[in-house]
C-alpha cells in the first residue's frame, strides 16, 4: 500500500508542469494529456480500490452465505448473494433492542446538545463579557479532553447517581462530551447573520422573538443541521464510555452489540455474513449523514490554520 | 468533495463582533446550561478523580472504609513501576510513529488529488469518504474479518500469491500486533488529513508558481520555498491533532485484543487504564494514571487551543 503512494508522489513530484486541473483562472486552454498524467491516474484508481476495499468487503460479505465464506478461497463478487444474512440479524432478537437504545442515546443527545450550544454559541458571538475569554479556552480546551482520561470517575459519578445502564447517564456524558465542539461549530454560523438584519425587522415592526424566529433561524438552520448530525454521529458511534457506563447486556448499544460479534469470534466459528450484515446496518445511516457534514467538520477544526 | 470549498468559505465570514450594551445578564444566563452539563459530567469527574488519585482503595475500602490519604504516594507508586514506563514508551511510540505515517500518507495523497485528471480526483475522495464515514467498531469488525486467522481474505491472497501465510495469526505477536493496529488507524486517519492538506493546496495560486518556474526555480524549490511555507500552518494543525488523537487511541486496541492477545503485552495507556478501573476495581491507581494522560493532552493540546484562540480573536 505504502509503496503504490510513495510511487505515486514520486512521479506527481517528478512532473512539476502539470497544470492542477480545475483551478480558477488556470490556462486550461493549453492541457494536454501527457503519459506522465496518465500513471498517476492509474496509480489514483489503484490507491482509491486499494482504501475503498475493507467497505466493499464488508458489503460483499454481507451478501454471501456463510457457506461460501467457510471456502478457503475468496468469492470476489456477490454473484449469487442475497439478503438472508440481514434477514437472519433483524429477526435476532437482539438487533432491535439495541438499535432502540441507540436511537434513543442519540435523539436525547441531538436534542439538548444543540439546544445548550446555541445558547452558547449565542453569548460567545454576539456579546463581549466578562468571562467570555475564559469560556472560550475552556470550550476549546475541553474538546480536546480524551474520554480514557476521564471515563473512570463518570463510571463512578453514575455509579453513586444510580445511572449506570441507564439511557439518561450516558446521554449527560455525551451531551457533555459533544457540546464544546458544537459551540464551537456553531459560533461561526451565528456570526455570519448579521445583527443588523434583526435589527431591521424589528423596526419594520416584529417583536425581538419574532424578528429572531423569523429571520436569523431560517438563516441558522444548516448551521444547527450540519452540528445535529455531528452530534448523532458522535452518540451513534461511540464506544469507549458506553463499554464503561453501559455493562449491562440488556442496555447495549449498536456499537457495543457489534463488539459481542467480535468477541465471539475469538472463541467459535464465527458467521462472519451475519457479522458483516450486522456492521453494514450499522455504518449506513452513518455513512449517509457523514458525507452531509464531512465539510464542516473539516472547517471547523482547521479553519483557523488555513487561514494562515 | 466540498470540503475546500466550504473551509476556503468559511475562510473569511462575515465578521459580527457588535458589542451590545444592554442586557448585561443576558450572556451568563445563555452559557448556563452548556456550563451546567460540562461542570456535572466533566468538572464533577474530574476533581473527583484527582482527588481519588492521592487516595489509596484497598480492599477494605471496597467493603465501605473511608479511603485513606495519601498524597502523591500512587504518583510514586505508578512512576517507580516498570510496567508504567513500559506502558508509556510503548504509547508514545505507537503514538509518534502512527502520526508520522498517516501525515506521510496524508500528504502524498494529498499531493496526487492536485496533480491527477479530476475523474481520478472524486474517485479518490469517494473511497476516502468511505472510508473516513466508517463507524469505528464496524471497521474494526471489518478488519478482523479481513485479518481473521482461518478464513480472512489476507491469508488467502498471501498463500495464493505463494508465500506460507495459512492459518497465520496477527494478533499473536505484539509487534505484529501494533503493526495491525497502526494499519487500521491510518486507514481510517489518512481521509482527514489528506482532505485538509488538499484544502491548503488549492490555496497555492497556480501563477505564482508559474512565474517562479519562469524564473527558473526546480520543483524542489518551489515546493520548499513556495508551497510548504503556504501550507506550514495546516500541517503543523493536524500533525498536532493526530499526535493527540493517537496518544489517546482506546476503541482499536481494545477491540483487537479482544479476539485475542494477551493485554498485558499490548496495553497502551487508555487500554491500562481501563484495566486498572474497571478490571481490577484499583480507581486511585487508574485516577492516577488518567490524570498524567490528561495532563499531557492539554499540554500537547496547548498549541492547537491557541491557535484556535486566534481566530475567535480575529
Amino acid at each position: 500500500m505504502t509503496s503504490t503512494v510513495q510511487t505515486a508522489s514520486a512521479a506527481s513530484l517528478s512532473r512539476p508542469s502539470a497544470p492542477p486541473a480545475r483551478r480558477p483562472g488556470g490556462r486550461s486552454g493549453t492541457r494536454r494529456i501527457r503519459p506522465g498524467r496518465i500513471v498517476l491516474g492509474v496509480v489514483g484508481i489503484v490507491v482509491s480500490l486499494i482504501w475503498v476495499f475493507p467497505v466493499y468487503w464488508m458489503l460483499n460479505s454481507s451478501l454471501l452465505p456463510n457457506v461460501v465464506l467457510q471456502s478457503t478461497t475468496p468469492t470476489w463478487l456477490p454473484f449469487g448473494g442475497s439478503l438472508d444474512n440481514f434477514v437472519a440479524v433483524f429477526s435476532g432478537g437482539t438487533f432491535l433492542p439495541a438499535l432502540g437504545m441507540s436511537t434513543a442515546i442519540a435523539i436525547i443527545t441531538v436534542v439538548f446538545c444543540l439546544l445548550f450550544a446555541f445558547l452558547g454559541a449565542l453569548a460567545i458571538s454576539r456579546f463581549r463579557f466578562r468571562g467570555r475569554k475564559a469560556f472560550v479556552l475552556a470550550v476549546l480546551l475541553i474538546q480536546m479532553l480524551p474520554a480514557e482520561g476521564l471515563f473512570i470517575a463518570q463510571y463512578k459519578l453514575m455509579g453513586s447517581l444510580n445511572m449506570l445502564n441507564s439511557i439518561v447517564g450516558v446521554s449527560i456524558i455525551y451531551i457533555a462530551a459533544v457540546v464544546p465542539f458544537t459551540i464551537w461549530m456553531l459560533r461561526g454560523f451565528v456570526a455570519g447573520v448579521p445583527a443588523d438584519l434583526e435589527e431591521a425587522g424589528m423596526i419594520d415592526g416584529l417583536s425581538r422573538t419574532q424578528a429572531f424566529m423569523r429571520i436569523t433561524f431560517p438563516l441558522l438552520a444548516p448551521g444547527l443541521v450540519a452540528s445535529g448530525v455531528y452530534a448523532f454521529l458522535q452518540a451513534w458511534n461511540e464506544f469507549t464510555v458506553a463499554l464503561v457506563l453501559l455493562q449491562d447486556n440488556s442496555s447495549q448499544t449498536l456499537p457495543l452489540w457489534l463488539r459481542g460479534f467480535i468477541q465471539a469470534s475469538a472463541s467459535r466459528a464465527t458467521d462472519w455474513g451475519q457479522v458483516m450484515a450486522a456492521s453494514t446496518m450499522v455504518a449506513i445511516p452513518v455513512i449517509i449523514f457523514f458525507l452531509f457534514v464531512q465539510g464542516r467538520m473539516t472547517s471547523g477544526l482547521v479553519s483557523g490554520a488555513v487561514k494562515g | 468533495m466540498t470540503t475546500q470549498n466550504l473551509v476556503l468559505g468559511q475562510a473569511d465570514p462575515p465578521r459580527q463582533a457588535r458589542p451590545r450594551k444592554k442586557g448585561r445578564s443576558t450572556p451568563y444566563l445563555l452559557v448556563i446550561p452548556a456550563c451546567g452539563i460540562l461542570i456535572l459530567a466533566l468538572g464533577y469527574p474530574l476533581v473527583w478523580q484527582f482527588i481519588t488519585s492521592m487516595q489509596r482503595f484497598g480492599l477494605s475500602q471496597q467493603f465501605g472504609q473511608p479511603p485513606e490519604f495519601v498524597w502523591f504516594d500512587n504518583y510514586v507508586t505508578l512512576f517507580t513501576d516498570p510496567y508504567m514506563w513500559t506502558v508509556v514508551a510503548r504509547s508514545l511510540a505507537f503514538c509518534l510513529v502512527t502520526a508520522a505515517v498517516t501525515m506521510a500518507i496524508g500528504t502524498l495523497m494529498a499531493l496526487l488529488m492536485n496533480a491527477v485528471h479530476s475523474a481520478v480526483r472524486i474517485t479518490l475522495q469517494i473511497s476516502m469518504l468511505l472510508a473516513w464515514a466508517m463507524p469505528v467498531v464496524a471497521a474494526m469488525t471489518v478488519w478482523n474479518w479481513l485479518i481473521d486467522w482461518r478464513r480472512g481474505v489476507l491469508n488467502s491472497v498471501l498463500t495464493g500469491i505463494g508465500l506460507d501465510f495459512q492459518n497465520h495469526n496477527w494478533l499473536a505477536d505484539p509487534l505484529s500486533f501494533f503493526v495491525v493496529a497502526m494499519v487500521i488507524v491510518v486507514w481510517m486517519s489518512v481521509p482527514f488529513v489528506a482532505f485538509s492538506i488538499y484544502a491548503g493546496l488549492t490555496q497555492v495560486s497556480t501563477e505564482v508558481l508559474e512565474a517562479a518556474q519562469l524564473d527558473g526555480a526546480t520543483l524542489s524549490q518551489r515546493l520548499r520555498f513556495i508551497i510548504v511555507p503556504i501550507i506550514r500552518p495546516v500541517l503543523a494543525i493536524i500533525l498536532l491533532l493526530q499526535v493527540i488523537w493517537d496518544l489517546r487511541v482506546f476503541t482499536q486496541i481494545r477491540l483487537l485484543q479482544d479476539v485475542g492477545s494477551i493485554a498485558s503485552e499490548t496495553n497502551l495507556l487508555g487500554t491500562y487504564i481501563y484495566q486498572l478501573g474497571v478490571g481490577s476495581s484499583d480507581f486511585a491507581m487508574a485516577s492516577a494514571v488518567s490524570i498524567f494522560v490528561l495532563v499531557l493532552t492539554v499540554a500537547l493540546s496547548w498549541f492547537y487551543v491557541r491557535s484556535m484562540l486566534k481566530e475567535d480573536e480575529s
